[in-house]
């Protein structure tokens, strides 16, 4: 399963990674070799097998809708790269940025 | 004798019989990080002046007779993907989190405080717990104390070293895929990984959900019983983490000496195959004699999809929740951030490019991929797919027999560089383990001999689903038979 | 030209703050016009090492709301997540219901200015809220983001398209705002932000040539948060579709340009384009392994379903067949779940519905609609039984309607006393004894004797200054007819 190099850089996009220009072809061949270790599951017949999401047949846990103090500001805002008093700052948010 | 050499269950009855403090006991672990740290880097962090006060309280509270935790006095160190609220940074080993102070506890940290431990300080793992050497962390791979030249194997290098060079007599560790087991092993140290959900992830930092748990290193079962002891339990801040009615927790010090008889140990014939070290292959054999002795039958199982195709599917599902779990670390409310960025998306790009070391970069896009539409089918929800049926293995296999044994890791430790040019060669560290995690059930690694170079080698125990107890009385069985933790590594003063 | 008629076709999902007090995922209390980042903890802030557990009273009243729209209620419903990277989403993902949600199906009966209309629901499911997102003031080169709002349990209402025009779309939000409210499902404050449209718009345009119905692209038009903007947004979108579809009927299909995203201005009642087909987010939705799946216990569903009460649109048709009234007044006592059971105890207890009906619509809605009073705080300030003796003494004579109304119900509303304790303390009761009341019309007739002249001479509106006259004498208290009948007897016809 061998990526090219569009498809590299595609998913980086996605994961939000920048990769520098010389990066790309050796996570490519990284990748590649890995997607063709993995593909080998298609060795087994799993047509009938349901897929395990959950490890353990827990269900139903809930909790009281009782509220309780959460963290002050200071502590909230504390790790914060940049900070615009009680916001957190980021670079201006453009439309073609909305969610995408 | 000295202090760093009694077993914590040994200083524990010390520290009742007034034979030492929890002060001289500290002072004693933080004098031999001083010493040997700068060598096998076991620690990212220490916290001496809050170790200090903390055991001194714990003298105080003895000498007053106030009531005393399960831990009380006792050093511990714990793994840096821990949160940890005092002051000292969690880092996950990262450049993103580098200056990270978390502002709570993880649910287990709270549990070692409540018992009285005294938290030394943080030790380095793989990044973000990605890894099976600890040369993915960003800020320097940890040396195996029995050879310094190989690594002490991964995630969790920093604890199992730090455990093994005495440099504590207790850590907590967390495995995702063999991250306790395997650097158990490769260390000669004890370390358990429980059933999912017997211990709380509320504060482990999430790797991978659906398998992270969080397991104690010691150097005896005795040790390991003890810190599983403290921090097992449901947690209503853990959805995951089994409630006390289903499943309480047993006593796991109680009946440690009694034996499980009659014992059927199921040997798996994929755990025997193709790239086991025979030299391993060896030790771990006769490891299983000594069983045999005691009486156990060894029957010879299949795991049919608990290797090969264990890795493979590992390597889906454990990259697919990572790179979901990562996704957060984007330098917009904490963490690193890019100072060279134009733009909200590039700001996310370069912070994540600079931030993230190379295996954390992989696996999440190897994870984004196999979420992404077009092949989500393909790739995870195949994988969930094996996943159930790896779970059929061992639940046959536990039909038959009390608990499966083999070698915790088919070499033992590598050299230092030896594994980090082709990533899948490194992958292949974690064939025996990954499908525990997988499946769900409890395993642990016991020292069980040494390889001609005087390496350590592991034997690996699992067992069916929430019977730790079990398991730590099996381990102890042959632990009965053949001490290995009184030998000290060289670096820690032992023989070289 | 002609050609295929066109049909708006219009599907809309609604996305509403449930009435909870803490988040779905963490404690922290649900609070508007907190101070920033001041309603937040490590959960909802998605800091490293955090997990979710789910709001028992989320789950509850978003089942109530399923249940209240005939949706059925599943065997299992399971979380997913949903990637996206935005600033006013910590974890970079939402945990959302992807294909196993809490509800399915349903509908909702609505009016419109067509007439009545019945609008499937494919859907209810909840998730959680963003935080928010704010530009910088006077044009910095920066956004700043409040997480308080992150983690408010969202419930999120999907209908089937079957909406054709801006009013019916209007109308079926404003019915589902009714009954989430009639429920205490939400609490559905505008102004707080608490509701929040997404209509999908598109014209169907006729059939193929295998009957199968044809459509031109789909506009989802995001995040309109007041029924104006959802009604203007709706009606430009079918006129701008049409305008598309005119200008190339070939090519202006949904085959050719599938769906995209736009967004509204309300200023300049425009629409505009976020993001088009090929951008369409890949959102890789897996199930959250972090939360166990719901499994909701059949008898549970079905004592929570026989909580579900009379639904207003039932409700207002009962009126105005039971109570007799008109459809205004049964359109506004229903209005409020609190104002119609309000209503209907007095009816019961009075045995007089149109009695009830008039002191309602009169006297009660205007000092609550003066004051601002919702219909939860209405026994505040009454109580069915004390406006129930109110109308009884004014049937029996005790006092006359412009005494209780004037005088003795707006005390009872500001002192919460009874109508007989007003009245004794007062001194207002009518005085009904002949024999007084013929003192008064005496001395009524007396000084007034040009008014008595000009009714004499024919101008029968003067008896109605002569009563007036009575009633002044008697401080008002006179009960009227009886002043009446003796004016007219005294004045021989």
């Amino acid at each position: 399963m061998a990526l090219s190099r569009e498809e590299v850089l595609k998913v980086a996009t996605l994961s939000r990674i920048r990769l520098a220009d010389g990066d790309v072809e050796r996570f490519a061949g990284q990748l590649s070799a890995i997607l063709d270790y993995v593909d080998k599951l298609r060795r087994l017949d799993t047509d009938r097998v349901e897929p395990l999401a959950h490890a353990l047949p827990i269900q139903n846990v809930l909790r009281p809708d009782e509220p309780r103090p959460g963290l002050a500001p200071d502590l909230a805002l504390g790790g914060a790269p940049d900070r615009a008093g009680d916001f957190f700052k980021v670079p201006r948010v453009l439309d073609e940025d909305a969610g995408a | 004798m000295t202090i760093t050499d009694l077993t914590a269950c040994q200083l524990r009855d010390a520290l009742r019989e007034g034979r030492t403090s929890a002060r001289e006991a500290t002072d004693a672990c933080l004098a031999a990080i001083e010493r040997l740290n700068p060598t096998i880097k076991a620690f990212l962090s220490v916290d001496s002046g809050a170790a200090r006060r903390r055991a001194d309280e714990i003298d105080r509270s003895r000498a007053a007779r106030e009531p005393l935790g399960l831990l009380a006095g006792i050093p511990v160190a714990v793994k840096d993907n821990m949160c940890t609220a005092d002051g000292q940074p969690t880092t996950c080993a990262s450049r993103i989190l580098a200056a990270w102070r978390a502002p709570y506890d993880a649910h287990v940290v709270e549990r070692l405080r409540a018992e009285g431990a005294v938290v030394l300080g943080k030790t380095n793992l793989d990044e973000f717990a990605m890894g099976s050497s600890t040369e993915n962390s960003a800020f320097g791979t940890t040396r195996n104390p029995w050879d310094t030249e190989r690594v002490p194997g991964g995630s969790s290098g920093g604890s199992a070293a730090a455990v093994a060079a005495r440099m504590a007599p207790l850590a907590l560790g967390s495995d995702t895929g063999g991250s306790i087991r395997q650097p158990a092993s490769l260390c000669g140290v004890v370390g358990l990984k429980p059933t999912y959900g017997r211990v709380s992830r509320f504060g482990l930092v999430a790797f991978a959900s659906s398998l992270d748990q969080i397991g104690p290193f010691g150097r005896t079962v005795a040790d390991a019983a003890l810190l599983l002891q403290a921090t097992a339990g449901h947690d209503p801040r853990d959805s995951t983490s089994v409630s006390e009615k289903d499943q309480p927790v047993p006593d796991y010090l109680a009946h440690l000496e009694e034996p499980v008889r009659p014992l059927r140990i199921g040997v798996p014939r994929e755990f025997f195959g193709a790239g086991l070290d025979p030299e391993v292959e060896a030790v771990v054999r006769a490891a299983l004699a000594v069983y045999e002795r005691l009486g156990a039958k060894l029957v010879e199982i299949g795991l049919p999809h608990s290797t090969e195709f264990a890795i493979a599917t590992y390597y889906i599902v454990a990259t697919s929740e990572a790179s979901s779990n990562l996704a957060r670390y984007d330098g917009v409310h904490y963490g690193r951030r890019s100072s060279d960025h134009s733009g909200l998306i590039d700001m996310y790009m370069r912070s994540r490019a600079q931030g993230f070391g190379d295996e954390v970069k992989r696996r999440i896009m190897l994870g984004t991929y196999a979420l992404s539409a077009g092949y989500y089918d393909a790739y995870y929800k195949k994988a969930l797919r094996v996943r159930r049926l790896i779970r059929r293995d061992f639940e046959e296999a536990f039909a038959r027999c009390d608990c499966i044994m083999g070698p915790t890791s088919p070499t033992a430790a590598f050299p230092i560089g030896q594994r980090t040019a082709e990533p899948l060669a490194m992958y292949l560290s974690d064939v025996y383990t990954v499908s525990a995690n997988l499946a769900a059930v409890p395993g642990a690694s016991l020292p069980c001999g040494f390889t001609r170079a005087g390496l350590p080698v592991g034997l690996q125990i699992l067992s069916d689903v929430f019977t730790e107890d079990r398991l730590l009385r099996i381990a102890r069985m042959y632990e009965r038979q053949a001490e290995w933790s009184g030998r000290a590594p060289p670096a820690a003063g032992g023989a070289a | 030209m002609s050609g295929p008629q066109l049909v708006p076709t219009i599907g809309l999902e609604v996305h509403m703050h449930l009435a909870t007090r803490t988040k779905l995922f963490c404690p922290c209390a649900v609070e508007y016009d907190a101070t920033p980042n001041s309603r937040v903890c490590p959960v909802c802030l998605g800091m490293p090492g955090v997990l979710p557990v789910m709001n028992e009273k989320a789950v509850e009243l978003a089942v109530r709301m399923a249940l209240a729209l005939n949706s059925e209620i599943p065997g299992l419903a399971k979380w997913d997540r949903k990637h996206y990277y935005y600033p006013d989403l910590p974890k970079n993902y939402q945990i959302s219901e992807y294909d196993q949600p809490l509800g399915v199906g349903g509908s909702l009966d609505i009016e419109t200015l067509q007439g009545p209309r019945r609008v499937g629901i494919i859907r209810v499911h909840l998730e959680e809220d963003a935080g928010k997102l704010m530009h910088a003031e006077g044009g910095g080169n920066y956004s700043v983001v409040d997480l308080n709002r992150t983690g408010t349990p969202l419930l999120e209402i999907v209908s089937q398209p079957d909406i054709h025009g801006a009013e019916e779309a209007r109308a079926y939000g404003e019915a589902l705002r009714q009954l989430a409210v009639y429920l205490g499902v939400g609490h559905c404050n505008m102004q707080l932000g608490q509701m929040r449209f997404e209509p999908n718009v598109s014209l169907r345009i006729g059939s193929d040539s295998q009957g199968r119905p044809r459509y031109t692209p789909i506009s989802e038009i995001k995040n309109l948060n007041s029924f104006r903007s959802l009604e203007r947004a709706v009606a430009f979108e079918i006129a701008r579709h049409r305008e598309e579809y005119e200008a190339d009927p070939a090519g202006y299909t949904l085959e050719k340009l599938g769906k995209s995203t736009r967004g509204w201005r309300d200023d300049s009642g425009l629409s505009f384009l976020q993001r088009s087909k090929e951008e369409a987010h890949d959102y890789r939705y897996f199930p959250e392994p972090d939360l166990v799946p719901f499994v909701p216990d059949r008898k549970w569903v079905e004592e929570l379903r026989k909580t579900v009460p009379e639904l207003p649109e039932k409700r207002r048709r009962r009126f105005i067949a039971e109570y007799g009234l008109p459809e205004y007044d049964a359109g506004v006592l229903t209005a409020e779940r609190a104002v119609a059971d309000f209503y209907e105890s007095v009816a019961a207890l009075a045995k007089d519905p149109k009695a009830a009906s008039n002191w309602m619509m009169q006297d009660v809605m205007r000092q609550m609609n003066e004051q601002k009073i919702a219909g939860d705080d209405l026994e505040k300030y009454l109580t069915p039984s004390s406006l129930v003796s109110l109308i009884n003494m004014q049937k029996q004579g005790s006092i006359n309607r412009t005494t209780a109304s004037s005088v003795v119900f707006p005390e009872m509303w500001k002192t919460q006393k009874t109508p007989e304790q007003i009245v004794s303390e007062h001194n207002l009761a009518q005085v009904a004894d002949s024999g007084a009341v013929e003192a008064f019309v005496d001395q009524a007739l007396a000084a007034n004797s040009k008014t008595v002249e000009d009714y004499r001479g024919g101008k029968k509106a003067a008896l109605g200054r002569l009563m007036g006259e009575a009633m002044k004498a008697s401080g008002g208290k006179a009960n009227p007819q009886l002043v009446r009948a003796l004016l007219l007897k005294k004045l021989g016809g």
